[in-house]
């Protein structure tokens, strides 16, 4: 399929060719679904909000539910209140959810829908309900990506619902990011092991990683309830992971309700893994308890273990920005070398973190933000690597370059390990090294000639 | 009975014993508020065109809409793969208040001298029809500087349904065909309109005409290649599948070059072998064609029968519901259950209309629930009041079914195996049999209750 890339590399100025980011709306419904008894809504065209829900069922096999304002040519004249009110009106009518989290398209953001004055006059003619709560967050699809709506959303959560009411509560928030249901799953298990009390959100775990038990529900028992939202501003303090996706939601509340902030990187490989630990044990005020250490000592060990069949290995990288920044940590601790670092998502900040995590070990690596896949795999064609690391689109370079891949981040459309089993924290780490090492002497394996073929590695 | 939107109510009808078909409201806009299962005048269009491999396609809008249709179609080609790339002006915010007509000029340029296409087409998102960009004006400064048709496709999102995009992709496709020279077309041919090679369908519906004696010119867009369109007017009969999608076109070509055309489905037994007959009976002027017909018939059926009763004897009395996207490919899918012995307990589409949805209550048991534009609530709700063993689908439909325990079988773009002609009736009934009688199912709470 990509026979037609050449090693030369020209210019392109006008052009996205196989992307690695995709628009501001998906990332934003994904937000949303974070809250308990949330209806995502997308004020747009049906299409937006039809592939923004398929895209999220093919990575996670779960249903997953939003509503559209089903623009028509009619509102794409007359602005889209008409629509977006009846539109609340049936989603309350019907779906009775807690909570409807609108978030607009690029269609809705051209023509210039003013949705906080849409909201207000559908609360004053009684469209939602008493007890109801609609939040919105700004999305347009021309700016940013998925993870820039995954950030405004979380934003939105902190600007409609986060309150002050002065009695300091003995919790912290803590802010995810865009990741997987696992993931959370997991940094809750720590949270929960270190003894803190935390308020996490967004949350989508019992939501998009649901058992199946023979029904169908269209609001599951997951998620971040209004309460423990309102609530964040009276936690002690927040810790934010990752610069793109969380640290505006941090931000806010900081401005908001006074509340301090840790922000940390997404807590992949050792390193990270170790500063959230320890923002935990500070700002919780608790010791880290003995089950934590022996963790991060069964990582340690498996790191010491392996470490030669990872030395020096030129790895390409291609995810979400700060999935990326947390990676590159990792593997820079195992001691590989990530030759090519490239993000789909705009940000000047991705560029300067990993070139500080890389300027010793790698001072000649390629970091790229707002980059594609096409550039990745002229790159590589150019001097190749030995492994690639991204979401499930790098297999199409993988295959035509024969070059062991793990998939990592979003989206992944083929495969289920990260349906289950999170690639945060120590035990996250474990898994992320098993997948590289298995990788790489799988490769090995297949392809060395008979002399080279190991029995034991 | 399940709680519906008031405003949903005429688009779901209950068969009732003896009663006349009910006129049923359908081809209307998704109700705002509701969990539509629908998409976009773009979805439509995209899908429609994405098939033709030696063509660039390029999504002019910002990036989602370029994003989520990157090969997801499974239309497989026989040689170029061009079409498989995600190619996009990635629209950003200078862009809207300045147009893309530039940004997409030096687009195309770029692309066509790298890859030598054979055509382009664009595709306008929502937003190009707000900022103005004259698309046509593009597509006409291209052309003329490459020398490749450059067609724009008018599939802005809002401006209608799933649908308006097929239309819009039909209106770029005509303005390719005539354009090509029609010498050494036999006399008995044919276009297949509307089928789109999913897992391989279109080369096994070839082997078939082959064998038959008919040629057929161009598959649209099955595997299809743009010098194929181009003389695709040389055909004698037009045979169209997927109608919903390529009605439109049928009958641009038999107004303009009195090509006739007729609704054919590749589906079951009944519906493929009606589909052959139905050319064999166009082209009587010479009798073998017929005779081949009932030979492949007879000798197709005989190669697939013997296994299918097997997998009928298992799947008897199992019930169904059936949500596609149209509501033609539903009417086949109900005659092949039946062949193995199931009911279809619930029928639905995203775009049927109103003879399309009489038809399915006159084929329906009583009982039966149809519905037009359904969501995940009703769907979910009705599956469990029908207790159906096995869900037919699309990618959205599907884990809704495994949560409530039912089996599911993709009819969509994400099929594995091709499901067309003999061969595909066959494989439907083995992964319809491997679905609804995994052992999987013994576990769901559902099944393990009833025990």
């Amino acid at each position: 399929m990509l026979n037609g890339t050449t090693a030369e590399i020209k210019p392109r100025e006008a052009l996205r060719i196989n992307p690695a980011k995709t628009c501001q709306p998906i990332g934003a419904m994904y937000a949303a679904l974070g809250i308990h008894g949330c209806m995502p809504h997308s004020h747009g065209s049906q299409g937006c909000c039809a592939y923004h829900r398929s895209h999220l069922t093919r990575h996670f096999k779960e249903p997953v539910i939003a509503t559209t304002s089903s623009f028509t040519e009619g509102a794409s004249v007359f602005g889209g209140l008409a629509n977006l009110n009846q539109a609340l009106s049936n989603i309350f009518t019907i779906y009775n959810p807690e909570i409807v989290a609108v978030h607009t398209t690029c269609l809705s953001e051209v023509i210039g829908d003013d949705i906080p004055m849409m909201i207000k006059k559908s609360i004053e003619d009684g469209t939602i309900p008493k007890g109801k709560v609609v939040i919105h967050a700004n999305t347009p699809s021309f700016v940013g990506s998925h993870v820039t709506g995954f950030a405004n959303m979380t934003t939105a959560m902190v600007r409609y619902l986060a309150e002050k009411n002065g009695h300091r509560l003995f919790q912290l928030n803590l802010i995810p990011g865009f990741v997987d249901p696992a993931d959370i799953r997991e940094l809750k298990r720590i949270v929960a092991e270190m003894g803190v009390k935390a308020v996490v959100f967004p949350d989508t775990s019992g939501v998009l990683d649901l058992p199946q038990d023979g029904r169908y529900r269209m609001f599951p028992h997951g998620g971040t309830t209004i309460e423990e939202l309102k609530s964040t501003g009276d936690s002690s303090c927040t810790i934010a992971l990752g610069h793109f996706t969380s640290h505006p939601a941090a931000t806010e509340l900081d401005e908001k309700c006074g509340v301090g902030c840790a922000f940390l990187e997404l807590p992949i490989g050792l390193t990270e893994t170790d500063r959230f630990i320890h923002a935990l044990r500070n700002y919780g005020g608790v010791d880290v308890p003995a089950t934590i250490g022996d963790e991060r000592g069964r990582l340690l060990d498996a790191m010491s273990d392996m470490h030669q069949y990872f030395h020096k290995k030129r790895v390409a990288i291609a995810g979400d920005p700060d999935h990326v920044i947390a990676l590159t940590q990792f593997l820079s601790d195992l001691d590989m070398k990530p030759a090519y670092v490239i993000t789909g998502s705009p940000g000047k900040h991705f560029e300067q973190r990993v070139t500080e995590i890389l300027k010793d070990q790698v001072p000649d690596a390629v970091v790229k933000q707002n980059s594609d896949l096409f550039a990745l795999h002229q790159w590589i064609k150019n001097a190749p690597v030995d492994l690639i690391i991204g979401n499930t689109y790098c297999k199409y370079i993988a295959r035509e370059e024969k070059i062991p891949f793990v998939r990592f981040g979003f989206p992944v459309l083929d495969r289920m390990g990260h349906r289950y089993f999170p690639c945060v924290g120590y035990m996250g780490a474990l898994r992320l090294m098993e997948k590289m090492n298995d990788a790489l002497l799988d490769h090995k394996d297949r392809e060395c000639a008979d002399e080279y073929f190991e029995l034991i590695q | 009975m399940i709680e519906l939107l008031p405003e949903r109510q005429p688009q779901v009808v209950r068969k009732a014993d003896g009663a006349p078909a009910a006129d049923m409201a359908c081809g209307k806009a998704s109700t705002a508020g509701s969990v539509s299962q629908r998409a976009c005048v773009f979805c439509g269009s995209r899908v429609v065109l994405y098939p033709i491999a030696d063509a660039l396609h390029i999504v002019h809008g910002p990036i989602g809409c370029a994003a989520y249709t990157w090969d997801i179609r499974g239309a497989l080609s026989s040689g170029s793969q061009l079409h498989r790339n995600s190619f996009s002006t990635d629209l950003q915010e200078m862009d809207v208040i300045f147009g893309g007509e530039k940004k997409l000029e030096a687009t195309l340029l770029e692309l066509i001298a790298h890859h030598q296409p054979k055509a382009a087409f664009i595709y306008s998102t929502c937003i190009v029809g707000l900022i103005g960009d004259d698309v046509s004006a593009v597509c006409k400064r291209v052309s003329a500087k490459t020398g490749i048709p450059v067609l724009g496709v008018h599939s802005e999102g809002f401006k209608g349904t799933k649908k308006d995009g097929y239309r819009a992709a039909c209106e770029a496709v005509y303005t390719l065909v005539g354009t090509g020279d029609t010498a050494g077309i036999a006399p008995h041919s044919i276009n297949i309109l509307g089928e789109f090679n999913l897992a391989g369908e279109t080369w096994i519906l070839r082997d078939y005409y082959k064998r038959l004696g008919i040629e057929v010119v161009a598959c649209i867009t099955g595997d299809s290649r743009i010098d194929d369109i181009r003389r695709a007017h040389g055909a004698k009969l037009n045979l169209v599948q997927c109608s919903g999608s390529m009605t439109s076109l049928a009958k641009m070509m038999e107004r303009d070059y009195g090509i006739p055309f007729k609704r054919v489905s590749y589906f079951g037994i009944e519906d493929m072998s009606a589909a052959l007959y139905e050319a064999a009976k166009y082209f009587s002027d010479d009798p073998t064609i017929m005779h081949r017909a009932q030979q492949l018939v007879r000798e197709e059926v005989a190669a697939i029968y013997p296994e299918l009763q097997r997998y009928k004897q298992k799947l008897v009395g199992k019930k169904a519901a059936i949500y596609v996207g149209g509501a033609f490919k539903a009417f086949s899918l109900m005659r092949a259950l039946r062949l193995i012995g199931m009911e279809t307990a619930i029928v639905g589409s995203q775009t049927g209309d109103k003879e399309d949805y009489k038809q399915l209550q006159e084929m329906a048991d009583p009982g039966t629930i149809i519905v037009d534009d359904s969501n995940p609530l009703e769907l979910a709700k009705f599956c469990l009041e029908k207790d159906v063993d096995l869900f037919i689908g699309g990618v959205k439909e599907r884990p809704i079914a495994h949560k409530l325990g039912i089996g599911f079988c993709d009819h969509n773009h994400e099929r594995k195996e091709p499901l067309a002609g003999y061969i595909g009736m066959l494989n439907f009934a083995k992964e319809v049999y491997a679905s609804v009688a995994s052992p999987v199912w013994q576990f769901a709470p559902r099944r393990a209750r009833s025990k």
